[in-house]
């Protein structure tokens, strides 16, 4: 590639052509501190926190945007600069909510961070008038509270341009603009679909979960209820960030462990239900083909993406799996399956379930998702709730051993773990498909086509002298493009996957907060994912359908895949949601 | 043929006056008279003279009436369109000399403008195409689809040395040439019509008087750069100009002197009007495309600049409405006519909004770098009750105050850029 | 503008203006602009600080540098020009609490000359708050506290007993 030559503070750098200034002073070895920026998704300059001089310019630029030409000559650490950058940031907290001790992101917040970095000696020096807002409680999974939002517009721009949603954008204008749904709606009211990816953006305490960890340490002391958890693939691929651990670390022991010494009487993994997700959907797909019904058939995994097809894909609900997820299967069989074989009433267990998304808060509240008469998961808490409570409970996590998951709901296969990541349910499901129908051992368990964080990925594969054509996509805006092709006839598929977050549940809207440095130069997705696919390498059983407690499970309970215990157990339906209310 | 044309200004501030009632009696009392076969009544554009309204020119003769009233539509009618008698007491005061009674022209307050972007507003029915026709409309447009490239009629602009009247300054011809040197399969011609500095009334004037120049000049630019769709983001609480607009725009497709294969050159060239919500923001040129793609309007960084990546992802080109209304007589006149007027770096003429304390209020068309004094004191006819001048503000919200120590520089861009006065 | 118009006053009108227009995209000219206003408004409120004058120079130039778009670019043009030309002005809102043209309400006071006074009573039937008192054929004065500066009884007085300072 072609490359420019440019001066940054006198020293000459070369840079690739059409690089932004920020990039090419990366290469210099400087890193300009950046707020509003995000890669690919927020790159409007407005922040101003990224200012440079350029000579001969009339204004500072903003380096996030501003492309290098040749022979340009930049400062990037001038007075002007400074001073400038610090302006910026003491007139931003001159509006916030400087609750700095009791907020969730203390320690965790951009805006902390930059102004202690930049040296803000003086956080109050332009306080003035400051408007208040009502923190918004109305959505199931989150509050937003703008008193904290800094406008940096990350999170419109990831739920417009990523999710393809849109349903938050910018009210009002100048020093009363915010952020905030359209006619000032509730966030409730909107055809939001509970993805939190505007949680993982959010530099500050503005936009987060609904804490519900509370609920769980009350459900723990409570000693008239048998309370149990688990724990889906992508939280042990992440969680152990929130401990100082580089990003890609495998947390699965010392999350047992934690889990136990959290007073859980049994710490079971989602995992479980992962693989009996596969012999029910491998099963609902094989009927499909062999019977004439709906396809291509779609996944039903990640809450998010089924709330946006109820929203905006209503005439393709017929196209989802009616498999309940991983987490609702697991919660179904615990207070069924698991209930009868302890003993217990199933009205005196309480499901929790750690999970990398926000939208679970909202699916487990979904009609139809109550197999024993009660609800099937009882608490839902993101990964950062699980490391909050960790925290808060005095767990030395870093220090813990590592300690394998109970029986029987514990085993599981290669192929649940890596449901965490975008493609592997697909490359699970195609494990046991394709061993059914040609009643053959695959040689090779690795479906590289379907693996990687690209936004859209297609294969055909020829299984018993049949062409079945797959499609797998992560993040909202690429599920449209899909199904927009789908729908108009451009092109048609046997089974699509869909993941509500780009890079699937590994980078799902409840898993730990990086800052923007980090996501704008490290492929988070990728480097979470591998710790799934490392998982699934090293397991002695990698298919779904030869995970002993699984056939034992069909053997005492469930008949088969598919049966109509299954069905009343394992299956849920769906419904058509206006845009909105 | 009529013997006498009695001009009433339809501008915004003459309409607030009630200039359409004094129309309407004008007709009534003409068809009273049984002149109606040899007086046509014309609404015009604005003259300027806004403080003054409503205002009535008679011509031949030249006759102007100030602060007309409909009490006094039977008397000018009867005395002076009838019987051929000025009603002097309703003449402007200005007009009055002891000879007798002066053309317009003489008095302070036209007498140093140098009308070119304002050239037709007051002249002519802005609602008539044929009234535009008439006083050389499209002719520039012919001539540039006829006899010259796309190159020279940059060059011709270039030459010319027009810079953007919206306030920034920038030289037109380089802007087009930027845009014309960008490939692409489309590109877009647009106009800044959104006035919304507090007292500007400059560019409605020319919506309102003159409506067709701007379509003109904005298919000249189209040529010029390789653009076949225009928009015109006017302000939607300029109601006059939008109506005027439309009905331009209509007349215009039906001439074909829009649309497809203009002049059978096989050059095509369309234009939308696209209304602005109220905000002062949208005036900035990126704010404005954004609110045109239909999106919240807020600015977008440069680069990329409008030229190369502009309306919707495409070069674009943006000028304000007075930087369009000097484009056909720059073709016509030719660039040097234009470079005559004017300073060393900033030519031809710049219109002014005068307001505030000042005798005369309105609208003036004045060569650039003439001064402040001249302005106020000699067109402006000075500040009222005999007060002191002590500071003019230029530039709206974006200028600055100009005190008396710059009474006597001369006005063009650099004097006030230099200290961010601006125009505007 | 003439004698009679402040120029503070002046500078905040048109920054007013600009706080009202702002989109609220870039930090420098939503928030920064506002806090501009601020300190006009508490300068020509009387309770300005020679301090406040720095800080509002000190945005303006930092206003101007770091915006997003020619609005927030220009957006302190008048405050600058006027910072400039007419500095003495500004200091006489911040140290001598008055405004020199006599705009700014907060900063004047109607007060009756009692040589010119005769006691007409006019002045105090046209106060709207009751603010005047005293008894005919006598010197009147005004209660400043109650007097909310309309400036009515000026106007009606036919002596030219009653200024502004």
């Amino acid at each position: 590639m072609e490359n420019v030559n440019i001066k940054i503070n006198g020293v000459p750098v070369s840079a690739p052509k059409g690089s932004t200034i920020l990039e090419a002073a990366r290469i210099s070895g400087i890193e300009i501190p950046t707020l509003c920026y995000l890669k690919d998704i927020n790159e409007i300059g407005a922040c101003r926190i990224c200012v440079v001089e350029v000579k001969g310019a009339r204004s500072l630029v903003a380096s996030c945007v501003f492309p290098i030409n040749e022979g340009m000559e930049i400062f990037t650490n001038t007075p002007v600069v400074l001073d400038s950058r610090k302006q910026t940031l003491q007139l931003i907290l001159s509006t916030h909510d400087r609750k700095c001790l009791s907020c969730v992101r203390s320690g965790n917040c951009e805006l902390q961070r930059l102004s202690n970095e930049l040296g803000v000696e003086d956080e109050g020096i332009y306080d003035g008038a400051c408007e208040e807002y009502e923190i918004d409680n109305s959505a199931p999974h989150m509050y937003r509270d703008n008193n904290k939002c800094i406008l940096c517009r990350r999170c419109t721009a990831v739920c417009e341009k990523t999710q393809a949603i849109g349903v938050i954008g910018a009210n009002e204008r100048g020093f009363k603009t915010n952020i905030a749904s359209p006619f000032d709606m509730g966030l409730g009211d909107t055809s939001c679909v509970s993805c939190g990816q505007c949680i993982a953006v959010c530099p500050t305490g503005a936009l987060n979960e609904k804490d519900n960890t509370n609920d769980v340490f009350a459900a723990l002391a409570d000693t008239t209820k048998h309370v149990v958890v688990q724990t889906a693939p992508a939280v042990r691929a992440a969680l152990a960030e929130e401990f100082g651990n580089p990003i890609g670390t495998n947390a699965q022991g010392k999350m047992v462990a934690a889990l136990r010494r959290l007073g859980f009487a049994k710490v079971f993994d989602t995992d479980f239900a992962a693989d009996l997700t596969i012999m029910e959907e491998a099963n609902e797909f094989l009927d499909r083909v062999k019977n004439g019904g709906v396809l291509p058939m779609i996944t039903s995994c990640s809450p998010g993406w089924i709330k946006y097809c109820e929203h905006y894909f209503p005439d393709m609900i017929e196209n989802l799996s009616s498999c309940k997820s991983p987490m609702q299967m697991f919660g179904a069989i615990t207070k069924t399956y698991y209930a009868e074989k302890m003993g217990i009433d199933p009205k005196d267990i309480i499901m929790v379930s750690v999970m990398p998304c926000t939208a679970k808060k909202f699916e487990i509240g979904r009609d139809d998702e109550n197999a024993a008469g009660v609800p099937d998961v009882d608490i839902s808490i993101t990964t950062r709730e699980l490391a909050r409570m960790i925290k808060k409970a005095g767990i030395n996590f870093n220090n813990l051993p590592d300690e394998e998951f109970d029986n029987p709901l514990g085993e599981s296969t290669g192929a649940a773990v890596i449901f965490g990541a975008t493609g592997g349910v697909m490359e699970a499901a195609l494990r046991t498909a394709v061993e059914t129908l040609t009643g053959e051992e695959l040689p090779n368990l690795n479906f590289e086509n379907v693996r990687g964080t690209t936004g859209i990925k297609t294969a055909t594969y020829n299984v018993a002298g049949m062409d079945v054509k797959v499609a797998v996509a992560s993040g909202l805006a690429n599920a449209k493009e899909l199904l927009t092709k789908v729908k108009n006839g451009e092109e048609t598929y046997h089974f699509i996957e869909i993941m509500g977050c780009p890079g699937g549940c590994v980078t799902g809207g409840g898993q730990p907060q990086q800052p923007a440095s980090v996501m704008n130069t490290i492929d988070l997705k990728a480097a979470r994912a591998k710790v799934l696919y490392n998982i699934d390498k090293d397991m002695p059983k990698r298919k779904s359908h030869e995970n002993e407690a699984i056939k034992k499970l069909y053997a005492d309970y469930l008949g088969k895949p598919g049966s109509h215990k299954a069905h009343d157990i394992l299956h849920t339906t769906y419904v058509k949601r206006p845009l909105y209310k | 043929m009529y013997r006498s044309h009695v001009l009433v200004c339809g501008g915004t501030g003459c309409t607030s006056s009630g200039s359409q009632k004094i129309i309407d009696a004008l007709e009534t009392e003409i068809e009273k008279t049984g002149l109606k076969s040899e007086v046509q009544v014309v609404k015009t554009g604005c003259f300027g003279l806004c403080a003054l309204g409503p205002i009535m020119i008679v011509y031949p003769e030249g006759t102007f009436y100030s602060m007309v009233k409909i009490e006094d539509i039977p008397e000018i009618v009867s005395e002076h369109l009838l019987k051929g008698r000025i009603v002097s007491r309703l003449v402007y005061d200005e007009t009055i000399t002891e000879d007798g009674i002066k053309s317009l022209n003489e008095t302070d307050f036209y007498k140093k403008q140098h009308r070119v972007a304002l050239r037709n507003c007051g002249v002519i029915n802005p609602e008539n195409i044929d009234e535009y026709i008439a006083v050389d409309g499209y002719t520039a447009l012919g001539k540039v689809l006829t006899e010259m490239t796309p190159d020279q009629v940059i060059q011709t602009i270039k030459d010319s040395g027009l810079r953007g009247r919206g306030g920034g300054g920038f030289p037109t011809g380089v802007k087009w040439g930027l845009a014309a040197a960008n490939d692409a399969d489309q590109k877009y011609v647009c106009c800044n019509a959104d006035e919304g500095d507090p007292g500007a009334f400059m560019d409605r004037s020319v919506l309102e008087g003159d409506p067709h120049v701007v379509l003109e000049a904005m298919a000249i630019a189209g040529y010029a750069i390789g653009a076949t769709q225009g928009y015109i983001y006017v302000r939607a609480e300029y109601p006059i100009a939008v109506k005027r607009l439309e009905i331009a725009i209509n007349q215009a497709r039906e001439y074909g002197l829009l649309g497809d294969n203009i002049f059978d050159t096989g050059f095509s060239f369309d234009i939308g009007l696209r209304l602005g919500a109220g905000a002062f923001v949208c005036g900035e040129e990126t704010a404005l495309m954004t609110s045109i793609e239909g999106n919240r309007g807020e600015p977008r960084p440069r680069p990329p600049f409008p030229a190369q990546k502009g309306l919707f992802g495409k070069p674009t080109i943006l000028n304000n409405v007075e930087t369009y209304a000097n484009i056909p007589l720059i073709i016509n006149n030719g660039s040097e006519w234009f470079s005559s007027m004017g300073t060393e770096k900033s030519k031809g003429t710049k219109v002014f909004a005068l307001g505030g304390k000042i005798k005369n209020t309105g609208l003036v068309e004045i060569p650039m770098g003439t001064t402040l004094r001249e302005i106020i004191e000699e067109i402006g006819g000075g500040i009222p009750d005999g007060k002191k001048f002590k500071a003019a503000q230029t530039g709206g919200p974006s200028g600055g105050c100009i005190p008396v120590e710059h009474y006597d520089i001369p006005i063009d861009y650099d004097n006030l850029i230099r200290r961010a006065y601006r125009y505007g | 503008m003439d004698e009679d118009n402040c120029m503070v006053d002046i500078a905040k009108f048109f920054l007013e203006f600009t706080v009202d227009e702002s989109c609220g995209k870039c930090t420098p000219c939503r928030i920064g602009t506002k806090r501009m206003y601020e300190i006009l408004e508490k300068i020509t409120n009387g309770n300005g600080t020679m301090e406040d004058l720095d800080k509002l120079e000190r945005l303006c130039y930092y206003i101007k540098n770091n915006s997003l778009c020619g609005l927030g670019q220009t957006a302190p043009n008048p405050v600058l020009s006027t910072l400039k030309f007419f500095k003495d002005e500004y200091i006489a809102h911040v140290v001598d609490k008055t405004c020199p043209a006599g705009v700014c309400k907060a900063l004047m006071t109607y007060e009756i000359i009692p040589e010119n006074c005769k006691g007409c009573t006019l002045c105090a039937r046209v106060c709207p708050v009751g603010a005047i008192s005293g008894e005919v054929k006598k010197a009147h004065v005004i209660d400043k506290a109650k007097c909310i500066k309309c400036g009515a009884c000026m106007e009606k007085c036919r002596f030219n007993a009653i200024i502004k300072k």
